[in-house]
């Protein structure tokens, strides 16, 4: 049976992991390898890796240490921030990174999607949104898209981008709530439940994780196929074992033995 | 001397990456020179059959590739690269394949809840029982009488391991499937 993911998320500002609460307050928690190699070790299904600073810098995204984290496990990686067109795409994926993530520079480029699924695949391509609650007529879902680390509304639906994005040819989808981001108080299971209903390929819950409980309930009422960790896991609060050992005990496909 | 066989078919950074923490050198190749003179190739893969063996034809690989798979040296397909050893595929509308192995390679049905590609981990039975691999993909092969690993998804059970002989070609990435994934490469290493 397929089981259900657990993906811690690194976020790198300057070559080393971050985490804040909505994009403030960071705290330096340790080097991006070292720590992929130990969430890997300890059970981890796949790792992404969001490069946070670099949209803003407008530089582009940390090669070297793609190639670093690609030779030391050997699990698979998404690679998301500073990536503004195809060649920028391949660099990473020649890199050994897996999976692409877009976000902002899909909104404002949504052909980005079609051209990098045509040149490297649709499994390649996930598409990142983060959605926050609206009262914008145009958002009948009631959750709109921002972009550029929530700073900006982008006036578009939630479900609806997420649809348009998979017809493109997103090959998977995250959705990171604005409303959940760093609460640790559970993912947003309404918007997450949705857009796995709307798509035919594999959502991601992100944002709010704080307690194992949190991934169950995610997998159970929300549909979600896979679900990201960070600041649970970055303090040690829980380990990804004790995390998938609930997972297990309440029934939800995990992958235990690595 | 290990041959990874470059036909524009994706990422070959992981699958090097995985031979070179075995302590394996590689060579990364179009050249059909290389590929006769290996020892071992791998076949990898990444995209649609269509395309693939559209290149594999336009540079020349097609009938090296056919010669090494049937050579009765050792030879391992990894996703794509196992399912165009296959005879047909439905992807891009119907391409006829290398036909190493008698079957087809069909889309996954529609079933809800079940979403399409399917991404992660799954477990498969026959001599890999009780592991878990890293799967990517949206068609499967059927099961054959080569067929020794089966995994199923979508109400489907599909050929996630074949051999035949010295030739091992699996629907999962063993390079991205952690130390379960290492094992199996040091067991087709060893073949």
């Amino acid at each position: 049976m397929l089981t259900k993911r657990v993906i811690p998320c690194l976020d790198v500002r300057a070559g080393r992991v971050t985490k804040g609460v909505k994009f403030e307050n960071n705290v330096d928690l340790g080097d991006p390898v070292d720590m992929a190699v130990a969430y890997s070790d300890g059970g981890a299904d796949e790792l992404v890796f969001y490069d946070i600073t670099a949209s803003a810098e407008g530089r582009p995204i940390d090669i070297g240490m793609v190639e670093a984290v690609a030779k030391a496990v050997r699990i698979p990686f998404a690679v998301g921030g500073g990536i503004s067109c195809i060649s920028d795409m391949e660099r990473v994926i020649l890199a050994g990174a897996e999976k692409i993530s877009v976000n902002s520079l899909a909104v404002k480029n949504p052909q980005i999607i079609a051209d990098g699924a045509k040149a490297f695949g649709r499994q390649c391509i996930v598409l990142g949104m983060d959605p926050v609650k609206s009262d914008n007529p145009n958002c009948p879902s009631g959750y709109e898209i921002t972009t550029r680390g929530f700073r900006e509304f982008t006036g578009m639906d939630a479900v609806e981008w997420a649809k348009r994005a998979a017809d493109l040819g997103a090959g998977e989808i995250v959705v990171n709530s604005v409303d959940a981001d760093g609460t640790r108080a559970g993912f947003e299971l309404d918007i997450t439940g949705r857009i796995a209903r709307a798509v035919n390929v594999p959502v991601v819950a992100s944002g709010g994780a704080g307690k194992p409980e949190h991934l169950v309930t995610v997998f159970e009422k929300a549909q979600a196929d896979a679900a990201i960790v960070a600041g649970m896991v970055h303090t040690g609060a829980y380990t990804i074992a004790q995390i998938k050992d609930v997972m297990h005990a309440a029934g939800v496909p995990t992958r235990m033995t690595w | 001397m290990l041959a990874i066989v470059d036909y524009k078919a994706g990422n070959l950074t992981s699958v090097r990456n995985a031979f070179a923490a075995l302590g394996v050198e590689t060579a990364v190749t179009r050249d059909p020179a290389v590929l006769a003179a290996a020892d071992r190739v791998v076949f990898p893969g990444v995209g649609a059959a269509g395309s693939a063996m559209a290149n594999l034809r336009a540079l020349g690989l097609e009938d090296a590739v056919r010669t090494a798979a049937g050579s009765g040296r050792p030879f391992l397909g990894i996703c794509l690269g196992m399912q165009i050893l296959f005879s047909h595929s439905e992807e891009d509308g119907g391409v006829d394949t290398l036909g190493i192995l008698g079957g087809q390679v069909r889309r996954f049905p529609d079933v809800p809840g079940f979403k399409v590609p399917a991404i992660g981990w799954n477990s498969v039975d026959g001599p890999c029982a009780g592991r878990e691999f890293y799967f990517v993909h949206s068609y499967y092969a059927e099961l054959v009488p080569e067929t020794v690993g089966r995994t199923e998804y979508a109400g489907t059970t599909f050929t996630a391991m074949v051999k035949k002989g010295r030739l091992w070609a699996c629907q999962f990435h063993p390079e991205k499937s952690g130390r379960v994934g290492l094992e199996l490469l040091k067991e087709w290493l060893a073949c």
